[in-house]
């Protein structure tokens, strides 16, 4: 050792001290002053893993209801809202399924709730059930008409809308809500007996929606209804081919 | 014979150099490695029926309650994105907020062609392109395929918030760490369902695993046809779309 440094210049010899030593300081310091968990992402990693899996969960689950309220299921389970997890509307209730009495979840009865999924708003698929709150049974609680666990219409449909809901559905949020089936279809009464084979009738030319909307009708329900001149409105095409009857949307 | 000597040291050379360029390689868990191995064991993924979503906002809050995520709408895991085509075929895009009244002004404003809801959430890429950005390994792939965020680590740099092509990311207000879904890494560990597939009332939102032969994922997967959002990015996004409308980014 002393050899090897004699062959080398003193103050070179003195250098490579001191590179060494520092080297020595700083293995030391990485290999055994720093943690390996400072040092090792894999190792922070399962960490991280392993907090993300202990965080608490507040929603229990739609299998977890059931279990105590029973009766209430069954009666959901037949119903429109079967698809529904009961804390959809009464919110998380992983803490009341671990201690029923001391905490229980919300019954939103507020007025503005439900409309919250059923009020009328065009971006939403055609056919879902809505209504325009301000217009439907103003200030009246949802639930005094329809019961949530088993939401229908108060009263059973009946005629048309008791097959054709989605038109009815429809038709309730548009200009011709007020329009009965019969103004525009005549439903024979065997279409009851075989829907299929007997089918009711449907406006076939553009001077039937002319009986309202033409320029000159005198049709009683044609009161306030938007007219257009039939001779230049539209050239060859019949209305429904622009406008969809049953929710007719009106061009500027 | 000295051309032959000098041709049999080249193409040893040649081989050698070859084989090392491979060791090197293989030195670095390279990514391009990582994706061919075959995948057992679960393997998430989620999908979502566009035209089933009513924008309810049911999951948006149910994921603020489930992730203790600030209440302020801008704070999001998940959202739900309100699309507004007009005839004249521009598109506007408006992030709904729970609670939104559904804008009335819309049913009567004739310049609409059409409308819908997308709901969006972190797409867990295979690919991801906020793990790669990360300067301190604090985000990074579990082996089942879910992105997430070591909130011990995260030193609030915001680089991966940039690098997500999807906007999944924001920056955590009270930790100041970067913050995303992990499709409730809590709860599916313990096989219950995200909290916002839990609530959605008109199972618009799937999950499940990608491996299982049956689970509603698979059957969502057969029974649609399916796109992703920006696939031109290879990001390989694991959030499965039914249904998309071509304006959806």
């Amino acid at each position: 050792m002393g050899k090897l440094f004699e062959r080398f210049p003193d103050p070179l010899a003195r250098l490579i001290v001191v590179v060494l030593a520092m080297a020595a300081l700083g293995a030391f310091a990485y290999f055994v002053l720093i943690p390996k968990s400072v040092k090792d992402v894999e190792m922070q990693w399962a960490d991280a893993i392993k907090r993300e899996k202990a965080r608490p969960i507040k929603y229990a689950g739609f299998h977890v209801c059931e279990e105590c309220h029973g009766e209430i299921h069954n009666k959901k389970k037949t119903g429109y809202h079967k698809d529904l997890s009961c804390e959809t509307c009464h919110g998380p209730a992983k803490a009341h399924a671990e201690n029923p009495d001391k905490t229980k979840p919300v019954i939103p009865t507020a007025r503005t709730f439900c409309p919250q999924c059923h009020a009328f708003n065009p971006s939403r698929p055609r056919g879902f059930p809505q209504i325009n709150p301000v217009a439907h049974n103003p200030l009246k609680p949802c639930s005094s008409c329809h019961n949530p666990h088993d939401p229908k219409p108060p009263t059973t449909p009946k005629e048309c809308s008791a097959c054709h809901g989605e038109i009815a559905r429809m038709k309730a949020v548009s200009h011709h809500v007020q329009l009965e089936c019969t103004v525009c279809h005549q439903a024979p009464q065997q279409h009851k007996v075989s829907p299929r084979s007997v089918k009711p009738t449907k406006p076939q030319a553009r001077e039937f929606c002319g009986k309202c909307h033409g320029k000159d009708a005198t049709d009683k329900l044609a009161k306030n209804a938007p007219k257009v001149d039939l001779g230049e409105h539209g050239e060859k095409y019949v209305c429904w081919q622009c406008h969809y009857p049953h929710s007719p949307e009106v061009e500027q | 014979m000295n051309g032959r000597r000098s041709f049999l040291r080249g193409f040893f050379a040649v081989l050698l150099s070859g084989g090392a360029i491979e060791g090197v390689l293989k030195l670095f868990p390279s990514k391009a490695h990582a994706k061919e191995t075959a995948r057992t064991g679960k393997w998430y993924g989620y999908g979502v029926s566009v035209d089933k979503c009513i924008g309810c906002a049911r999951c948006m809050d149910a994921c603020k309650n489930e992730n203790n995520v600030p209440r302020e709408p801008f704070f999001v895991r998940t959202w739900v994105e309100r699309y507004i085509t007009r005839k004249n075929g521009q598109t506007t895009v408006k992030a709904i907020a729970p609670g939104d009244e559904a804008a009335p002004e819309a049913a009567s404003d004739k310049t609409i062609l059409r409308s819908f809801f997308v709901p969006k959430l972190c797409n867990q890429c295979a690919d991801p392109p906020c793990v790669q950005v990360c300067p301190v390994g604090a985000t990074f792939q579990t082996e089942d395929g879910v992105v997430l965020v070591n909130e011990k680590t995260c030193i609030g740099c915001r680089y991966c918030i940039q690098a997500c092509p999807y906007g999944a990311r924001y920056l955590h207000p009270v930790t100041h760490t970067a913050d995303k879904c992990t499709f409730c890494y809590h709860r599916i560990s313990q096989g219950q369902l995200p909290a916002c597939v839990e609530v959605c009332p008109t199972q618009s939102r799937i999950f499940g695993d990608l491996n299982a032969a049956a689970s509603p994922m698979s059957r969502f997967l057969r029974m649609n046809k399916i796109h992703t959002l920006k696939p031109g990015l290879n990001t390989e996004p694991k959030v499965f779309y039914a249904n998309l409308d071509g304006e959806v980014r």
